[in-house]
């Protein structure tokens, strides 16, 4: 009995320091959480306000004159960058998926399933990288002038193309970063299936991919959708990656694919060196809001993804 | 024969025909697509990979791992240093508390509390890395007043790795079969005898691979140490806290973005230091998993 009492002090601080990062966030950003109001989520504009204004008192805050904070532009640019970074990696991740269980032999499978959970450990930063030496200038030269003229008639990818700094390029880096997750967890799905079903398809006379797409897939559903909403989570919270070629952009509203936007996350790391110019502090705990908020959504995301994988028979999935 | 000859004259026969080849084609279009899908990963992967190793080993010189940095150029030992300091520091206090929950939740696996810990450390691995290290600097670097320091950096990582440790520990600790618990319980043995005798050294490979793959986030995480760890160009000064430390991470992030081509150099070999070292790291620890099965 004291055994277990000593360890479930010692494997409390798990479950302490998640209540710890939200509580104390919570707490921080307070002043601003009631400075702001609902204004944080809807107004478009983030403003320190005069940094050499004497301070002002507003509602019992102390703040600058003009400053105000709204983050609409962010989540804007999370939201979308996201989105774009799923619809290239769901049918990507299905087909490496479909490829690694049901086209390659054993040990083929084994080397190749490496090679996808490899570009899974692949740091954040490194990603970025890549993205700023070899994508951008790719992207912003060559292709996106060609997107442009192909695909013009539709409004979003109409021009100016920009330098290769922006949306889609930050949903595909995403969307890099999140394949290797759907692709790994949908494959064990597939070869977890039983092979009743497959005999019974090919019993019918159904070819070999009928089976799949129409027997096997369906049959694997509940887990596809799990994943996808995991790896959601991961892209709404990315940061380094986002913030190497986003383009950064503040106080703009995206007028096409190609502009430049910013995150949430990549904004804590990009404005905390000027919010700190702020001598009320107020900037900061703004910031903190952000980081709140952004947690929230997450953890959101993320409890009701392992619901449906839970529910899905899936346990012990990939962390 | 003259049957097969009239019933290929059948309209539902022709039609019967062209279904099975609309079929076959299709089919033959789903696997290439699918072959294309995996292609793409492939060749991203490789172009990755590639790009670090060519203009990293390109970057490499003696000096990347004798100075420390000095303005735009120098050395990376500095951050060298630090990284791996970062590393041990937070696996130190991450591996008693990851293990610890990890031990809870599978030997007391029915109980409400080990179903807490489970969810929440589900919950923790969503919680994007960016927040953690606000968290850390709000708490730790402004308001303990430790400003960027070791002590931040090790702590930030360390919440950052909690879940991962306790869930591989979890796992490894629930295939050590129940017959062998079973034994030892019979035999007089208590719930803290069972977990030191017979879970933690049956299940230690699992647990040590578990470790090492959290060490390998750590070598490559970014976004929690820029604010609690800072940046020093000069190699560690053996204080925990009020003094910053560099990293290599830090390095790639900063300097590729210098109009200096020597930094760019040295954003490069961090790079390739980072990546080969977390690779070689999940690449051992997978290794040292598959060998076992």
């Amino acid at each position: 009995m004291k055994f277990r009492r000593l360890l479930a002090l010692i494997a409390g601080i798990l479950p302490a320091s998640l209540i710890a990062v939200i509580g104390f966030l919570a707490i921080y950003s307070w002043p601003a959480l009631r400075f702001n109001g609902w204004h944080f989520v809807i107004g478009t504009t983030w403003n320190l306000g005069n940094t050499y204004g004497t301070p002002i008192l507003r509602d019992g805050v102390p703040m600058l004159p003009g400053a105000q904070y709204g983050i609409l532009v962010l989540i804007v640019g999370t939201v979308l960058s996201t989105v774009i970074a799923l619809a290239l990696a769901v049918p990507t991740g299905v087909g490496a998926a479909i490829f690694l269980a049901e086209a390659v032999p054993g040990r083929m499978r084994l080397w190749l399933s490496f090679l996808v959970e490899l570009l899974a450990a692949v740091p954040s930063v490194v990603f970025g990288l890549w993205g700023y030496a070899v994508l951008i200038p790719l992207l912003g030269q060559h292709v996106f002038p060609v997107m442009e003229k192909v695909l013009g008639f539709i409004p979003i990818f109409a021009g100016p193309t920009g330098s290769g700094y922006g949306l889609l390029t930050a949903g595909i880096v995403l969307s890099l970063m999140i394949v290797p997750l759907i692709a790994a967890t949908l494959r064990d799905a597939i070869l977890a299936e039983p092979m009743v079903l497959r005999e019974a398809a090919a019993a019918l006379g159904a070819t070999r991919f009928e089976t799949v797409w129409k027997v096997v897939l369906p049959g694997v559903r509940k887990i596809l959708i799990g994943v996808t909403i995991l790896a959601t989570g991961r892209a709404l919270g990315e940061t380094m990656a986002v913030l190497m070629v986003s383009g950064n952009a503040l106080n703009y509203l995206p007028p096409n694919i190609y502009s430049p936007v910013s995150t949430m996350a990549a904004f804590i790391v990009s404005q905390l060196d000027s919010a700190l110019q702020d001598p009320t502090g107020l900037a900061v705990r703004s910031l903190a809001e952000v980081a709140l908020v952004l947690s929230v959504i997450s953890v959101g995301v993320n409890a009701v993804a392992r619901f449906v994988l839970y529910r899905s028979g899936l346990k012990g999935a990939r962390v | 024969m003259s049957g097969a000859a009239m019933t290929a004259d059948l309209p539902v026969e022709a039609a019967r025909r062209t279904r099975l080849r609309r079929r076959r084609a299709g089919a033959m279009a789903g696997w290439t697509l699918c072959a294309v899908a995996f292609g793409l990963l492939g060749i991203a992967m490789g172009w990755i990979l590639l790009m670090v190793l060519v203009r990293g080993v390109g970057a490499l010189t003696p000096t990347v791992f004798t100075e420390v940095t000095q303005g735009t150029g120098g050395g990376l030992l500095n951050a060298i240093e630090g990284t791996v300091v970062i590393g041990i520091g937070s696996m130190l206090l991450a591996v008693p508390f990851g293990v610890g929950a990890g031990l809870y939740a599978a030997q007391f696996s029915h109980t409400m509390f080990a179903r807490v810990i489970r969810f929440m450390a589900d919950v923790l691995v969503g919680v994007p890395s960016i927040v953690l290290g606000y968290f850390g600097y709000v708490t730790m670097v402004e308001g303990l007043g430790w400003n960027f320091s070791l002590a931040a950096a090790c702590i930030t990582i360390a919440i950052l790795c909690l879940p991962y440790i306790c869930r591989t520990t979890e796992l490894a600790l629930s295939q050590v079969p129940i017959a062998m618990q079973e034994a030892a319980f019979a035999l007089g043995a208590g719930e803290g005898r069972v977990a030191f005798r017979i879970l933690l050294p049956t299940a230690m490979p699992g647990i040590l691979t578990g470790i090492l793959l959290a060490f390998a986030i750590s070598v490559g995480e970014t976004a929690p140490l820029i604010y609690t760890a800072g940046w020093s160009s000069y190699l560690w000064t053996g204080e925990i806290v009020r003094s910053p430390v560099g990293y290599l991470t830090y390095a790639i992030w900063a300097f590729i973005n210098e109009p200096f081509a020597a930094a760019n150099q040295l954003a490069y070999a961090a790079a390739f230091l980072v990546t080969f070292m977390v690779l070689l790291i999940s690449i051992g620890a997978r290794l040292a998993l598959l060998r076992r099965r």
